[in-house]
């Protein structure tokens, strides 16, 4: 943008060449190379790299995915079926897509939490502040609006919840929340929609993490002391020191994002998000995300409206909508709220603890989200919500005024010697990431449902890092699934060709699916026709719709199975419970007609007829028939159907992490050789 | 001359603004295009209106008909739930109406069955589904409940559930998305 300068001068010739028209080497040089950086960082400082790193995989991850996805009402499910089935390593991208929404955010959260713990937001860096607030807008944004793709229960029901908050916007509200959907109710146009603004929106995100970075690197480094470098002594260049210590954070964070994508990769991933969304049926209950629970919380802890003379001024639903939004905007104003002259907090005894105070009630929040609305979760969501906006509005400017604040280091070179070998450090930072992921967590147990008794916990072979699926089980459940459960259920994401994976031969497949009479055409008369079943073939459904089924059934429509396991909150402890749970109802239990009573279905009214009985199938290969055998055999095979790379994900992600904890034990090495110099 | 350089720079803001307005104008209206291309399309708003026959629903029981991708709630209610919704102090609901504003005939009621608080189907259409204290609809989200005319009796929904136009083509015959106009405060 200047004008012509001396030029810097490079061995390389090429590189020179390049230089001397677009000199991008003298600025990687001068940002990264010589670059300036506080000496005194800790392992919090870590995470704004592993933000950035994130990103990066969740665009690349995300746009191997769109090369498979199908953004339409009626195919968007069965698109993500197929791209976790069959395509190659499908799996792998979808895993790593929605488990790095989540890892995103703990690695943005903590990042958020350093800013605010040691001052990063004050003079000069509000802009960098300010820019980061804003990507977290975004972020969530994309988050959201990429929750819908998979056209689940949930993706349709919480694009409903959320776009309807805009409803609470006075006379126009309406009229902007069709204009969101396209229509009348969330439907194609929004799917379609959602789709491109969740494939633009990264792009976007990447813009202002630019803008992010380049206003950090006009103001420099904050540090945990708080204190600005006065002298070249207290700095090291970012290369290598920052470039090796970045390294070695980036890769532990990543070894432990591994393993959930590898071991437990539906551990986050709400049960109902594997059923196809139903626009005419709301689930029991709609759970967003881990990471916007705090905030949902407070959405719905507004249950009465302010009223004067009878007119109702501001409704609850304004009021929680208005404290939802405000949380995150009141973060925008925070340079100004906060106008204490000391920025860490380890010179602010006070701050320091209504800080802490911040993250627990956070957490507490987290976990009322995801309860029930009712009773204690809104009494929760409450005091939480008082307390975040306390902590704002409030005790900041107060304290900012009148707090005793610590005497402070001269400079960072004293901080560094009278705090270094920090051994404290890395442990400070995996207790937030503790905490992040206790926070991801909290909700997912707090859901049982309710009047039910606990489910029995079955020990499955497929269970654990070494488990796999046991095939002469697979080989009895699939007798069951073709013998009784076929009779109702579909499993139409199963192709014959699958059932190899369950040690038959291709010869005996192909025998098998030809027992099947399959509707095909047209032929060339434009007629319809049957013809046996090939190995290509899915599994054949009982009913040739919907509609049919629940003719045939008493208005009762079975699910399909292919994804079952994964759609029930237990897997398959649930469907063994479901099996045999069947029970004569208890005296005064008010039955209602075409229903049976089962302990574990929730409400305990089941339209299934109890479907397996002991004694029931004949094995083929002469395992006694108790129900207890059955109802294990067909839940193995269920989770087999839901989950059938579950043995390549676990084999291969023995290698990644054993690679990871290497490549970190080498990272750890290098990181410790740089800063062997630096006292 | 000094009038002249005046007179001059008058002009040259005046071309300056002129020229800013209209480009702020056409940048204006060439956005218009692209925000409303997000509305319904003709074909959505085509699909406005259907009927529905009422002839096998019997007095206490329900039928959801679907009407612009929404469930519709038709309740064919007995004797004692219209006493319930038409003898009381109506004017202190939270969103105040009577049950003769919502309804042709005392015995149906017939509406939009999507809670007003974010968009969720509340609970009450089937045997057994749970209706909440006042016996009519309970939203399973958070929690609200409306009573057999569905107005909004408790928890964090601030309207009724909308009426949709509607007539009667035949005593058992609705014809629905034009017809009778409601009175929906608010919407
Ligand atoms: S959507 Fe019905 S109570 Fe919230």
């Amino acid at each position: 943008m200047s004008g012509p300068k001396e030029k810097d001068k490079f061995d390389n010739k090429t590189v020179q060449w390049i230089n001397d028209r677009l000199p991008i080497f003298t600025m990687m040089g001068k940002e990264y190379g010589q670059f300036q950086v506080p000496k005194n960082f800790n392992y919090f400082w870590n995470f704004g790299a592993i933000a950035m790193i994130m990103l990066g995989i969740m665009i690349v991850t995300g746009v191997f995915m769109a090369m498979n996805y199908v953004p339409s009402a009626t195919d968007a499910f069965a698109s993500i079926q197929h791209t976790e089935r069959e395509v190659n390593y499908g799996w792998l991208l979808r895993y790593m897509h929605m488990n790095g929404a989540s890892f995103f955010f703990i690695a943005v959260y903590i990042h958020i939490f350093r800013g605010l713990y040691y001052g990063s937001y004050k003079k000069p860096r509000e802009l960098v502040w300010i820019f980061g607030v804003l990507l977290m807008l975004l972020m969530m944004a994309t988050a959201f609006l990429g929750y819908t793709l998979p056209w689940s229960q949930m993706s349709g029901w919480g694009a409903t919840v959320i776009t309807n908050l805009f409803s609470a916007i006075p006379l126009f509200g309406g009229g902007i929340v069709t204009w969101l959907w396209g229509g009348f109710s969330v439907g194609q146009p929004t799917l379609n929609r959602f789709y491109a603004l969740h494939f633009l929106l990264p792009f976007i995100i990447c813009a202002v993490v630019f803008i992010h970075v380049w206003a950090l690197h006009v103001s420099g480094s904050n540090n945990p002391a708080g204190v600005e470098p006065k002298s070249g002594k207290d700095t090291v260049p970012f290369h290598p020191y920052y470039t090796a210590k970045d390294s070695f954070g980036t890769v532990v964070f990543m070894t432990i994002y591994f393993a959930v994508v590898f071991f437990a990769p539906l551990i986050l991933a709400n049960p109902d998000h594997f059923k196809p969304f139903n626009p005419l049926q709301t689930p029991p209950e709609i759970v967003p995300e881990w990471y916007f629970l705090p905030f949902y919380a407070m959405l719905r802890s507004f249950t009465v409206g302010i009223k004067i003379l009878g007119v109702t001024l501001i409704s609850a639903k304004q009021q929680g909508v208005a404290a939802m939004f405000g949380s995150i905007l009141i973060l925008f104003f925070l340079p100004w709220l906060d106008k204490s002259p000391v920025r860490s907090a380890r010179f602010r005894p006070v701050f320091k603890w209504a800080l802490r105070l911040l993250v627990l009630n956070m957490v507490m929040l987290t976990y009322a989200g995801g309860l029930p609305a009712a009773g204690m979760a809104l009494v929760m969501g409450r005091v939480g919500a008082a307390y975040y906006y306390f902590f704002f509005l409030v005790l900041l400017p107060y304290l900012g005024k009148n707090e005793k604040t610590l005497p402070l280091p001269e400079s960072i070179s004293e901080d560094y010697a009278a705090c270094h070998p920090v051994i404290g450090g890395a442990k400070k930072a995996l207790l937030p990431l503790a905490l992040g992921l206790t926070m991801a967590l909290a909700p997912h147990h707090a859901q049982a449902a309710e009047g039910t008794p606990p489910l029995p916990k079955i020990s499955w072979p497929e269970q654990g890092i070494f488990g796999h699926y046991d095939k002469a089980a697979l080989q009895r459940g699939f007798q069951i699934y073709r013998q009784v459960c076929s009779n109702c259920h579909s499993m139409k994401y199963v192709y014959y060709r699958n059932l190899e994976e369950l040690g038959y031969t291709p010869d005996q497949v192909k025998a098998l699916a030809a027992t099947y009479q399959i509707t095909d055409g047209p032929n060339e008369n434009g007629q319809m026709y049957q013809r046996p079943g090939r190995p290509t073939d899915r599994l054949k459904a009982p009913f040739a719709n919907p509609e049919q089924a629940r003719a045939a059934l008493n208005g009762a429509l079975p699910p399909d199975m292919s994804n079952l396991v994964n759609a029930r909150e237990g897997g398959p402890d649930y469907i063994y419970a479901i099996l045999t749970g069947y029970e004569p109802a208890p005296n005064g239990f008010d039955l209602m007609a075409g229903h049976m009573y089962n302990k574990y279905f929730p409400g305990h009214q089941i339209a299934m007829p109890q479907p397996l009985t002991a004694g029931q199938v004949q094995f083929e290969d002469g395992t006694p028939n108790s129900l207890d055998n059955e109802a294990r055999d067909v839940a193995q095979f269920l989770d087999w159907a839901s989950n059938p790379h579950m043995e390549q994900r676990k084999q291969m992600g023995l290698k990644v992490i054993l690679f990871m904890l290497a490549f970190a034990g080498i990272l750890l090495a290098t990181k410790r050789k740089v800063w062997s110099d630096v006292t | 001359m000094d009038q002249a350089v005046k007179k001059g720079a008058t002009r040259r803001d005046f071309l300056y603004l002129t020229a800013g307005a209209m480009g702020a104008v056409g940048v204006g209206s060439a956005a218009w295009p692209l925000i409303d291309s997000m509305n319904p399309a003709a074909d959505t708003l085509a699909l406005g209106s259907t009927e529905v026959d009422i002839s096998k629903v019997e007095v206490g029981s329900a039928l959801t008909a679907v009407w612009r991708g929404s469930p519709l709630f038709i309740r064919h209610r007995t004797p004692d739930e219209i006493k319930s919704v038409r003898n009381m102090d109506w004017q202190s609901l939270r969103d105040a109406q009577s049950d003769e504003d919502r309804t042709l005939k005392a015995e149906w009621i017939v509406i939009k069955g999507v809670c007003t608080h974010l968009g969720c189907i509340p609970l009450g259409q089937k045997a057994g589904d749970p209706r909440g204290e006042f016996n009519g609809w309970f939203c399973p989200c958070h929690g609200s409940q409306y009573d057999v005319s569905g107005r909004i009796r408790k928890g964090p929904a601030p309207l009724n559930m909308f009426v949709p136009p509607y007539k009667f083509v035949t005593d058992t015959l609705l014809h629905v998305g034009d017809g009778h106009e409601f009175p929906n405060p608010g919407f």
